[in-house]
């Protein structure tokens, strides 16, 4: 294994369109960056906004999502509303201070078996340079914070710290 | 071993090597030693193969042995697979749903290519099947009955011997056909290879058996527009395009032709790829079933712009006299079906060779495509069988075919059509026996894989047409020199591989042998189908090995050269093979439909009516009693759309279920 690090990548793929295209991928034999943990959903639709945000708070650098294309939706329109909750979380994400690129959404069909290639080798790169989100680090840091704050308020000390105690809680979660 | 262990899940993990094509690339009894490390795992074990007979028995043993109440196998991909070891599952006496699959062939060793990377995933993915195995809950395989009618669409070779094997298996089909004729491209062809059988007389009597047999409804000029359901139970919405006739009370006795106010034919003939003309009241071919004219209303005088204006004297109307056959008032009307399956075989286009313009087909009139000789040379075509160049009476002396117009080539379409080669070939036995000129094939490779092909090619030899290996560089009129007879003369220009130089041969006729493409609209049958497409728009096979005529959608079959380019006794074998798929389905009586449908927990539904709009099939409902949402199992398909938009996440999908997803995600994430 290469002493470079190495991004975590969840991925939520629908049944039909890219996990199909995925293993066709396989089936080709075409080699991608083993960074991808994929999730099969039935539909994009299906992706819940906080299976994205479980999966970065649970340690995923970034997060990929893979339905049909445009019209061409198993199920008429999951891809649509995918596309739509995917639109709002990409903003709620950005004031957050957690970078754009960290969350994708690829329309991969069945016989695209080179795109899934193509993204996952892509987004692996892109995160690589990004480096890592670490979430789960900064919730432990902040656990600390408050369990040092609690102790400070059990001393009887609560009344001289200064406020700004609280500050590091509500700045954005940025590097 | 002291683990953390939550209730009495007991699970048996099991890893495959695939014989090599996963441990050449994941180290397995790796996989399983760390598997047994996780929580509630009570067995742990790699096996060569898991999918074979002793692998099932193993998992039936275990389950047994062990008391294990849960199963993942981490192996293919459970699109592959997952009924397999389900069904496992079921013989070992559990419920099939307590079991989870871990794609680590497609989606890991065949993919990556470092051993301890893959290793590490494979790893990853175990632990989040495992995490999400131990959340499964016991669910119930729901059966719905099947209706027993089917739908074909498409009324090529492909269509027909498909009708006809339902048909005469007691069900009834309907037969739906776009064009006024069913035949497809058989029907204009001569000869077929290597046999040299007259295409008509292998194909008009199974068209007219189509058309008379009391089990198929022929809906011809007719296009399907949308289709509802799920398997079993499709609605099917079918146009009917008016041809201005009443099928019913047409006799096909032609009077209306033959009175027509246009006295002589003057308008392109489709069927004869516009080397013929017909009239604006017409019958595509003489065998054409149903025997039914038809009205175009672009040429006919009575219509201008395709509105009716009733302004010709309409001496065909006269002619048709009692039998009232002609309706000029017909309107487009839709209707309604009700099949439980529906097999798909709406063929292929030629390519267009007018994209290779070094060709010069459409420049220089002597240029044909081979489909267009497939007429000239039948005695039912355009010429009465007699080969002629484009002015009408000269016959050629000197012919050349180019092979591989439209395939094999990465400026157009990449693949190999199959075809091409072999009809080539009968092309120029055909072409030499008509007129006895020269003929000369000009080939990249010959291409002769079937039963008696390459006996056919030697025949050829033997009859003397030149063969000449070499991809055409172009055709011109450009004459060179007097003395090389080129004068007036189509020439080809050709590397001759064989022989190491450039050549320049002269011909009177150049026969381009153009290839096999999906229909240019295959993209909107295949969304109206729900079916996919290849990179190359051929209509996509579930597996192309083990489920060639099946599609990604149940009870939904394909067959023919709408998914590849293939010859007729192929397609012909597809047809059957769909029938008999398309059979199997509706003999059982019943479909099993994957549970995987949502519902909703009353108590916690607030009403809010988010759920609504959402549902693409109207499943959910609004219960204005209880001011709660309900879903209708019945029409849920299973997409979780309104799962993932529920804010009081009170709606559940089975098998895919939030908790299930969270211990997946969980799972692929939790450090070491």
């Amino acid at each position: 294994m290469s002493e470079q690090w190495q991004p975590r990548i969840v991925a939520f793929f629908c049944n039909w369109c890219t996990y199909t295209a995925a293993d066709l991928a396989g089936v080709s034999r075409l080699k991608y960056a083993a960074n991808t943990r994929v999730i099969r959903l039935m539909c994009s639709g299906r992706v819940d906004p906080q299976f994205i945000l479980d999966a970065l708070a649970k340690g995923a650098d970034a997060v990929l999502i893979g339905g049909c294309h445009p019209f061409d939706c198993h199920y008429a329109e999951g891809n649509y509303k995918c596309l739509r909750r995917f639109q709002l979380l990409k903003r709620m994400l950005k004031d957050m201070g957690i970078e754009e690129q960290r969350v994708r959404l690829e329309w991969i069909s069945a016989a695209e078996g080179e795109k899934v290639k193509r993204v996952i080798n892509e987004m692996t790169e892109t995160i690589r340079a990004l480096g890592p989100l670490g979430i789960p680090q900064k919730f432990a840091a902040w656990d600390q914070e408050m369990e040092a704050f609690a102790a400070h308020v059990e001393a009887g000390e609560a009344l001289k710290t200064p406020c700004s105690a609280h500050a590091p809680q509500q700045e954005p979660a940025h590097v | 071993m002291d683990k953390p262990s939550k209730s009495n899940i007991r699970i048996g993990f099991y890893v495959c090597h695939c014989g090599s094509n996963i441990a050449a690339m994941v180290d397995c009894p790796a996989v399983a030693k760390y598997v047994e490390t996780l929580p509630n795992v009570v067995l742990s074990r790699d096996y060569k193969y898991m999918c074979s007979d002793p692998g099932q028995e193993l998992i039936q043993k275990d389950i047994a042995e062990f008391k294990l109440n849960r199963v993942v196998v981490a192996s293919c991909s459970p699109l592959l697979h997952e009924h397999t070891f389900r069904g496992a599952v079921e013989a070992g006496g559990l419920n099939p749903f307590f079991f989870q699959m871990v794609n680590i062939r497609e989606h890991d060793s065949w993919v990556h290519t470092d051993k301890a990377e893959a290793t590490a995933k494979a790893k990853e993915l175990a632990r989040a099947a495992v995490l999400r195995v131990a959340q499964h809950k016991a669910l119930e395989v729901k059966k719905v009955p099947i209706h027993p009618d089917a739908l074909v669409v498409g009324g090529g070779i492909a269509g027909i011997h498909a009708a006809m094997t339902l048909a005469n298996a007691g069900k009834k089909v309907f037969l739906v056909e776009r064009e006024p004729s069913i035949g497809g491209h058989m029907a204009k062809f001569d000869k077929t290879f290597p046999t040299l059988d007259c295409a008509a007389c292998i194909l008009t009597p199974k068209m007219s058996a189509v058309g008379t047999h009391p089990n198929i409804t022929l809906l011809s000029y007719s296009e399907v527009t949308k289709l509802d359901g799920y398997v079993g139970n499709y609605t099917v919405t079918v146009k009917r395009k008016p041809r201005y006739i009443i099928e019913d009370k047409c006799t096909g006795c032609q009077d209306c032709i033959v009175n027509c106010v246009y006295k002589e034919p003057k308008f392109r003939d489709e069927f004869n790829e516009g080397l013929g003309k017909r009239k604006p009241v017409y019958i595509p071919f003489p065998q054409a079933t149903p025997q039914v004219v038809a009205i175009d209303p672009k040429t006919c005088l009575n219509f201008r712009n395709g509105e009716l204006t009733n302004k010709c004297k309409k001496s065909c109307v006269t002619a048709c006299g009692e039998k009232q056959a002609i309706d000029f008032n017909q309107q487009e009307t839709f209707l309604d079906l009700k099949v439980g399956t529906i097999i798909i075989t709406t063929g292929f286009q030629t390519f267009d060779a007018k994209r290779m313009p070094q060709y010069g087909y459409g420049k220089y009139p002597n240029v044909y495509t081979a489909l267009e000789i497939e007429r000239l040379v039948n005695t039912s075509g355009p010429t009465g069988g007699h080969v002629v160049m484009r002015d009408g009476k000269t016959e050629p002396k000197s012919i050349g075919i180019i092979h591989c117009v439209g395939s094999r080539d990465k400026k157009t379409n990449r693949w190999c059509s199959r075809v091409c080669c072999m009809y080539s070939m009968k092309l120029a036995h055909l072409l030499k026996e008509h007129t006895g000129a020269e003929v000369y094939s000009f080939y990249i490779d010959m291409r002769t894989p079937g039963k008696g092909y390459e006996e056919f090619y030697d025949k050829l030899l033997e009859e003397g047409v030149h063969f000449i290996r070499g991809r055409v560089g172009e055709v011109t009129d450009w004459a060179m020199s007097k003395e090389e007879m080129e004068e007036g003369k189509l020439i080809i220009r050709v590397e001759d591989t064989l022989a190491g130089y450039v050549r320049r041969i002269p011909f009177d006729m150049v026969v381009l042998a153009t290839g096999m493409e999906a229909q240019s609209d295959a993209q909107d049958v295949r969304r109206l189908f729900n079916m996919s497409c290849g990179s190359e728009g051929f209509f996509l096979e579930r597996h192309p090995k083990l489920a060639p005529v099946s599609t990604f959608t149940e009870g939904i079959f394909i067959a023919g050269a709408c998914q590849g380019p293939r010859d007729i006794p192929d397609t012909v074998a597809q047809a059957g093979a769909a029938a008999a798929e398309a059979l199997a389905l509706i003999d059982k009586g019943h479909i099993e439909q994957e549970p995987n449908t949502a519902y909703i927990i009353e108590e916690e539904c607030c009403g809010c009516k988010s759920c609504l709009p959402l549902c693409p099939y109207t499943a959910i409902t609004f219960d204005t009693g209880k001011k709660k949402a309900v879903i209708n199992e019945a029409l849920c398909k299973g997409c979780g759309t309104c799962v993932a938009a529920c804010p009081s996440g009170s709606i559940v999908q089975n098998l895919f279920d939030d908790d299930e997803i969270f211990s997946e995600i969980q799972g692929v994430l939790a450090h070491e």
